[in-house]
């Protein structure tokens, strides 16, 4: 897994969707993805329409084709044990060369790679044209659980911190120990994970106490970041055609 | 174990969702109460090494591997509230920025890694280390032990939603046997990550662990060596051996439920013969005529005797080492 850089997620730009309140984008993703979802497997033509109206969202974005695709990329080896699926599902089978493939394995596969492409492919549109801390704070304004958002923003903000730190303690191990079995690596690094731990725990007072150094009150004041236009009207006529090609896949199916 | 979107149908992923959304509001209430300013950014932090630690895979069978999921570490470090919300925070930043876990399968995910390991790893945990002697070694017998029964908690979490509604029309017994072989050796590799990981913070912060903050362990001063690693590296061998030669067998129709996906072609024609073959074939419940429900019965029952089989080697062995 490449890509721990949450900054380098987000592709510099001044689009009319980079320009859109962050928690506009986050209702029209997840309103996107559950169109995607309720698309019954055999409708093909529907993915076909949904694909064409994430690309559209993908071109008000401004965001470079390779630069898309490389971003979904990223979905690959999450979705490869799908391919799995035509040998392990049941009858019918059809016979492919030398192979017998199970029909509705081979409609499973389908399915999972076709809703898992367009499901990242609207997320990687989110965090593209949004910066973290606006899709945080986009959360915020949509009611979520004010610890959970605080804890993840913690979080992504100190995730290139630990991770490499861990790759700095898999340098020194490297040095120190030599060449070691993988099983050998994993013993040595179970025990790095509770010093790691420990590590965390200090640096969150030590972070704590700055923030007691700068002002902090119990509440962290909402980021300097200008408001951007809500916009719902286009957005929502996004929203309603990915819903209106569901719907005429569920009534033609 | 992450699950991809497509591979849940959406009524499934709709129920499951209000399953996570309800644990983990509660979870949320619960960590909330006593919580100290400080405890944030130390949520923060620990959700960014656990993620971290996930990125590191650790080798299960040759071609397997498997990663740390952390459900148990977190539940024990930081109590199962906030062990919940921790690692539900990673699967949510995964799923939203890396592509990693489906955003429709996000109550499936929050639910299986974080939810279900966090709230079956604690009472694991805290009622195997209540019958164990008080040491650092029992803490971490404990933490295998939790671990291991936490991540095939896990595991049928995902077979029962599969069952209820998973794509492909795998038969639903390849699915079990396969989930339960394959997590039954991830379940060690993190049993042993967990243990190990909680040794080293007994013995330079035992004041850090939420689950022994309440006991008064011994020997977490001293690094133990010679016999009492070997005795502990024994006990949890034969505590995992037990469980996978005892346990697989009853919660999959099929024993040998470890093959590749190339043998399973075979495998899955058979099943299709018999989808509830095996040990637990003539196994029925009161009630219960489904052939799917039969099995993820049997799945529960399973985690049940692992559970049972696990409190019943330590508790053999704190005699032992009361009499010694």
């Amino acid at each position: 897994m490449s890509g721990v850089h949450a900054h380098a997620l987000h592709y510099h730009g001044h689009s009319p969707v980079h320009r859109l309140a962050s928690e506009v984008k986050i209702v029209a993703m997840f309103a996107f993805v559950a169109a995607v979802i309720a698309t019954p497997t055999r409708e093909v033509w529907a993915f076909g329409a949904l694909a064409a109206i994430l690309a559209v969202a993908v071109g008000l974005a401004e965001l470079p084709t390779a630069f898309f695709l490389k971003r979904l990329s990223i979905e690959l080896p999450f979705v490869i044990f799908a391919l799995a699926m035509p040998f392990v599902g049941v009858g019918p089978y059809v016979e492919v060369g030398s192979l017998s493939l199970s029909v509705p394995g081979l409609w499973g596969a389908w399915n999972v790679l076709a809703k898992a492409t367009l499901s990242v492919g609207a997320s990687v549109v989110l965090s593209a044209t949004t910066e973290v801390p606006d899709i945080l704070a986009g959360f915020d304004r949509l009611r979520a659980p004010r610890l959970l958002t605080a804890i993840a923003g913690f979080m992504i903000r100190y995730l290139e911190v630990v991770v490499s730190e861990l790759g700095r303690v898999r340098t020194a191990i490297a040095a120190r120990l030599g060449n070691l079995s993988r099983r050998q690596e994993a013993a040595t690094l179970a025990s790095v994970a509770g010093t790691m731990f420990i590590r965390a725990y200090e640096r969150g007072e030590r972070i704590h106490q700055a923030m007691l150094a700068r002002g902090y009150r119990g509440t962290i004041p909402p980021a300097a970041t200008p408001a951007l236009p809500a916009r719902w009207a286009g957005t929502v006529a996004w929203i309603a055609a990915s819903w209106v090609v569901a719907a005429a896949a569920i009534l033609t199916s | 174990m992450h699950v991809p979107d497509g591979f849940i149908n959406a009524a499934t992923s709709v129920g499951t969702g209000v399953v996570a959304a309800g644990g983990l509001g509660v979870s949320l209430r619960n960590a909330a109460r006593g919580l100290r300013d400080f405890h944030i950014p130390l949520a923060g932090v620990t959700a960014a090494l656990i993620f971290a630690l996930q990125m590191l895979n650790f080798p299960v069978l040759p071609g397997v591997s498997g990663h740390l999921m952390g459900g148990a570490l977190a539940a024990i470090l930081l109590g199962p509230w906030m062990g919940a919300v921790v690692v539900s925070v990673v699967v949510i930043v995964q799923a939203l920025f890396f592509a990693d876990g489906g955003i429709s399968a996000l109550g499936v995910n929050v639910t299986n890694i974080a939810l279900v390991t966090a709230f079956v790893a604690w009472p694991v945990f805290r009622g195997v280390l209540k019958i164990l002697p008080k040491t650092r070694l029992s803490a971490m017998a404990a933490a295998m032990v939790s671990a291991f029964v936490s991540v095939l908690a896990g595991s049928f979490a995902f077979v029962l939603e599969y069952a209820l509604g998973g794509v492909g029309g795998a038969p639903i017994g390849t699915v079990l046997g396969a989930m339960t072989g394959i997590h039954a050796l991830i379940g060690v590799g993190e049993g042993l990550i967990t243990a190990t990981a909680l040794g080293t913070v007994l013995a330079v912060r035992p004041d850090l662990v939420r689950g022994a903050a309440d006991v008064e362990l011994s020997g977490t001063d001293t690094v133990p060596t010679g016999r009492a690693v070997t005795t502990f590296v024994l006990t949890g061998l034969a505590v995992a051996v037990a469980l996978v030669v005892f346990v697989a067998p009853f919660a999959s129709p099929h024993p040998d439920g470890l093959e590749t996906v190339a043998e399973q072609t075979g495998f899955a024609s058979a099943a299709q013969e018999h989808p509830i073959g095996g040990p637990l074939a003539d196994y029925q419940v009161a009630g219960v005529e489904s052939e799917t429900v039969g099995t993820i019965v049997s799945g529960i029952i399973g985690t049940v005797i692992a559970f049972a089989i696990g409190l019943g080697i330590v508790a053999v062995s704190r005699r032992r080492a009361r009499s010694a």
